[in-house]
């Protein structure tokens, strides 16, 4: 999960105003050419140089640079409790974030001190839930917000529910810590923007799995090593939005502050920031999604909540089980994007409102604070208010649902999937495959680097380049070349899907409101919820892994596409049809050349979800790097590879960007 | 002036009507928290044992042994259990941390006592759990029923064109499971010189699911797997003969043509668990059981969907004999 927000930001007010309406662009016949005689250049050099020079490395073989990195981990093991910068640095933050949490979780999830429950029960977290969603946003989602809580009591998940909340929380308050400053930072300064970029890049793209074990050695097990991978893998988009809503306040604003004779502090505190607040909330709100995402993967730390639940469901393959509590986590994902949106629309929503309400606010704001604190007291003293009443019957029900619907599916819809898998597995996937493999390792790169060049300019060319010289460094050139077959594959499949949803989304309202949420709850739900069912349909196969990143990394190209379809001007649409356009004319001729910059850009998001999504595809037969890394994770003498493997996935996430980024700039240009 | 007075008036009136809201349900009250701590957290003479860290390795049958030891620790010595959920990997390097006091099922892993035992001095070995871990090639019992011949690895290549997949490259496919197992499986099709393609299903849910599907539909497959395991006890695979295992065979992993040995699965503790006197440390020394104590436990839990606690409980009642034997 990387740049989404800021790139569809960014590139929105170029979709908004296009330049030459109805006449199609013109195309240039060289760029593409030159793509075609690079890829005829290849498979002739193909046929000839088959299965020479193809730098594979077996499983359970290691290069030089491996086993360094497995000496550098064995030697900070050894020294960890000897070492100053254990001593004094690393053991102090660990005992810092560890309190904070401990502190959370005896408020509202863990049994504190002699008391058998936490300090806040059940009645009293969902009444400052309520509360405070009404505050910062409006009584809608604070309806929302009481309803989506009260349903993990239900679930009969309350307890895992709150460890969950407990950890995001302290995850986002440590995040935004750095985050704000470090964002503001970047949106002041161009070159600290470019110097933190490539962090933020490793930070999002760096497989979790890779920095799980290292970061248990540097930080122990439990609550401060789930929290700070969860920070680490959280904190991007919230520096990244806040530097970009920091750079987009109209310069004339500083300009006019400048000149009123304003300090750079007051223009930063009482222009910039006040001014920016909107996006920056949204850069919240991305963080906590991306914490939430997290839950599942922090639980193989001990990490404690619903992503336990989950991956002890998998253990013995109780998909129903599993859905319930990944439900959870969608339906705590969807409150807290409604609420943190509402409070980012707040302020203007109030604004504009006529004053009758806001009279009536500060009182009613007091009321309310009465009555949550009221709440609380009980939930802290009485047992019915602190312990979720019932036996979560609506968790059975929903588990049971999901079992009947699996079984279902899979009894009856195996046959149809295995064909669709073969068709694809043999048409697309193999050859491709073993283009790219088979292939001598300087023909790929050179065409890799070739094609970066032609698409993206020459300093895509050059980040090729690099890209590919590393890649091979990392000694899993092969491997590397495998993910990159089923990847792109899986990028074309998220490509149809996007067009085909994005288009009709874009085109009907109704479409949009309907296929929405199940967009959201696609990306939130933990896709190793649903590993299971597609491993009954599809088998451990590399196809299965590119399903699970399709399901994964389509929602993101069809949103995307749908706001760029939208995006175009009413009367362009309203001149094609009086002109005796058909429908499909009009899409094919009109909206989808007039929203080519939402493609590219989905294009790009798409790819880069897709690569995130290679670790899990590990885990259900894609082998390749997703498979190094988890076995990096699980057996000592493959750390070092495992870590490699995860530098490679960075790398091809890097490679891509910057290609895609470039051609989207040419494009729009 | 008048109307803010009025909406002072206003304000007060709502918290007065909260108040009083909050203060009725108050007097409804209901039991108080914390009222029946005495009953229900201090069960006997906690003091001794004081906080039991177990590393819970994330398999069954595992979750197993991990829940009958957690069960009797807290109920008969009043220890606190603290389960932590971890990777033998993680769960190994938390013996020097104090973060984890005993890992209860270990399975072979000679590197991480090369490294944890021998080297570093931070755990040291707490006998058998009495558990024998065999790792092989199974099949699917319809299988083996319809091609009995089919159990000795002589005859598998004969078998080997069933066995393709879009995985395996045109080659019979082996399917290998989660990346932490111990598997020569690499070696042997090379050394035996079968025409077979290991493939990785990369998790042991893949494995189980290609096993399940398999027997449902009747496919074929072939794999890698290993006992005790809850899964056998829904679908009884059944093991490919491969030439017998004989001390050394294995020695260089290169050249590996034998069958897997029989593993004695052990008791791995943090040297200083193992001095600090607890009764949690005698407990877990002594623990030891069968195959099918530990197979009943896991069914319990991965079929019958109890909770690890009420599973361990079931089969301690059942076993009075067994448990009192581990905490004289």
């Amino acid at each position: 999960m990387t740049v989404a927000v800021e790139e569809s930001e960014k590139t929105d007010p170029a979709d908004a105003v296009p330049t030459a309406a109805p006449a199609e662009p013109v195309r240039r016949p060289g760029r593409a050419l030159t793509v075609a005689a690079i890829l005829l250049v290849w498979l002739v050099l193909f046929a000839v140089l088959r299965g020479k020079q193809t730098l594979s490395l077996a499983a359970a073989d290691l290069t030089d640079l491996h086993r360094w990195l497995n000496d550098i981990r064995d030697s900070v093991g050894a020294d960890r409790n000897s070492n100053p910068l254990f001593l004094y640095f690393f053991n102090e933050i660990r005992l810092v974030i560890d309190n904070l949490v401990t502190f959370v979780q005896d408020l509202i999830s863990q049994p504190s001190g002699d008391r058998p429950l936490p300090q806040i029960g059940w009645l009293g977290v969902v009444g400052l839930t309520g509360y405070v969603s009404w505050a910062v946003g409006n009584w809608r989602v604070a309806l929302l917000a009481v309803a989506g809580f009260t349903f993990f009591g239900l679930q009969g998940l309350w307890q895992e529910s709150m460890d969950t909340l407990a950890l995001v929380l302290c995850a986002v308050f440590v995040a935004l810590l750095f985050a704000i400053p470090l964002g503001v930072l970047a949106g002041l300064s161009d070159r600290c923007n470019r110097i933190l970029t490539p962090f933020l890049d490793l930070m999002q793209t760096m497989p979790t799995f890779v920095y799980l074990a290292p970061l248990t050695l540097i930080f122990l097990i439990g609550g401060a090593s789930a929290t700070i991978a969860t920070v680490i893998y959280a904190a991007p988009p919230a520096i990244r939005i806040t530097a970009h809503a920091i750079r987009s306040v109209p310069e004339t604003t500083v300009e006019a502050a400048d000149s009123l004779g304003a300090t750079r502090r007051q223009s930063l505190t009482k222009v910039l920031l006040p001014m920016s607040r909107r996006t920056v909330v949204m850069g919240v709100n991305q963080t906590i999604m991306a914490a939430l995402a997290m839950v599942t993967i922090a639980a193989l730390i001990d990490a404690p909540g619903l992503g336990k639940t989950v991956m002890q469901a998998l253990q013995s393959l109780d998909v129903g089980t599993a859905f319930n509590a990944g439900l959870a986590i969608v339906v705590m994902a969807i409150v807290l994007d409604r609420v943190t949106t509402a409070a980012s629309a707040r302020a203007e929503a109030a604004r504009r409102s006529d004053g009758r309400f806001t009279r009536w606010r500060r009182p009613l704001l007091a009321a309310g604070a009465v009555a949550a604190v009221v709440l609380v007291y009980l939930s802290h003293t009485y047992v019915w208010a602190a312990e979720f009443p019932g036996e979560g019957g609506a968790g059975r029900t929903v588990a049971t649902t999901a079992d009947d619907v699996t079984t279902w599916a899979q009894d009856h819809l195996s046959g149809l999937t295995n064909g669709f898998r073969d068709v694809i597995t043999d048409g697309l996937l193999n050859p491709f495959q073993s283009l790219l493999t088979d292939s001598p390792w300087w023909l790929v790169a050179a065409v890799l680097i070739a094609l970066g060049a032609v698409l993206g300019g020459w300093r895509a060319g050059v980040t090729t380049a690099v890209c590919a010289g590393l890649l091979i460094g990392t000694g899993l050139w092969s491997d590397a070349m495998t993910t990159l077959a089923s990847t792109l594959v899986a990028t074309v499949l998220v490509m149809l899907l996007g067009v085909v949803f994005g288009v009709w989304m874009g085109r009907s309202a109704l479409v949009d409101r309907v296929l929405r949420p199940s967009l959201d709850a696609a990306q939130v739900m933990p896709p190793f919820v649903y590993l299971v069912p597609f491993l009954a349909l599809f088998g451990a196969t590399r196809f299965t892994a590119i399903v699970a990143a399709v399901v994964y990394a389509a929602p993101v190209a069809i949103k995307i596409i749908a706001d760029g379809v939208r995006a175009v001007p009413g009367t362009t649409v309203e001149a094609a049809t009086s002109a005796g356009c058909t429908t499909w004319q009009i899409i094919t001729k009109v909206q989808l050349p007039m929203s080519r910059s939402a493609l590219t850009l989905a294009t790009n998001q798409g790819l880069i979800y897709v690569l995130s999504m290679v670790v899990v595809g590990g885990l259900v037969g894609a082998g390749a790097l997703g498979y190094d890394v988890v076995a990096g994770f699980s057996q000592g003498q493959l750390y070092g590879k495992g870590l490699a493997a995860g530098l490679a996935i960075v790398l091809l996430g890097v490679m891509f960007d910057r290609i895609t980024q470039a051609a989207a700039r040419r494009t729009s240009a | 002036m008048a109307r803010q007075a009025r909406q002072w008036r206003a304000g007060v009136s709502g918290t007065a009507v909260l108040t009083a809201l909050g203060l009725a349900l108050t007097a409804c009250g209901g039991a108080k928290v914390g009222d029946d701590t005495a009953a229900s957290g201090g069960s006997g003479s906690s003091g001794k044992c004081g906080t039991f860290n177990l590393a819970v390795n994330p398999w069954v049958g595992y979750e197993a042994d991990a829940a009958v030891v957690a069960y009797v620790a807290e109920h008969e010595l009043g220890c606190k259990v603290t389960k932590k959920d971890l990777k033998e990997e993680i769960a190994w390097q938390g013996f020097g941390t104090g973060e984890v006091d005993a890992v209860l099922e270990n399975w072979g892993h000679d590197d991480l006592k090369a490294k944890y035992i021998t080297q570093q001095k931070t755990a040291v070995e707490a006998g058998s759990t009495g558990n024998k871990g065999i790792i092989g090639w199974y099949v699917p019992p319809w299988l083996a029923k319809a091609h009995p011949d089919i159990t000795d690895w002589k005859n598998l290549d004969k078998y080997a064109d069933k066995f393709k997949t879009s995985e395996s490259g045109g080659k019979g496919q082996l399917l290998d499971g989660d990346p932490s197992y111990v598997t020569n499986d690499e070696a042997l099709v090379k050394n035996l010189k079968l025409d077979f393609k290991v493939v990785y299903a990369g998790s042991e849910t893949a494995l189980i699911q290609a096993y399940r599907k398999a027997e449902k539909n009747k496919e074929w497959v072939i794999g890698y797997f290993y006992e005790p395991q809850w899964f056998l006890s829904e679908v009884p695979l059944v093991k490919v003969n491969l030439p017998a295992y004989k001390a050394g065979c294995d020695a260089d992993a290169a050249k590996v043509a034998c069958d897997y040995p029989v593993y004695d699965l052990d008791k791995i503790v943090s040297a200083g668990f193992a001095k600090s006197g607890s009764p949690a440390y005698d407990l877990v020394k002594k623990f030891n059981w069968t195959n099918d104590d530990q197979n009943t436990v896991a069914k319990y839990i991965a079929v019958d969907k109890m909770t690890p606690d009420a599973a361990a409980k079931k089969w301690v009642e059942a076993n009075k004999d067994k448990v009192d034997a581990w905490i004289k």
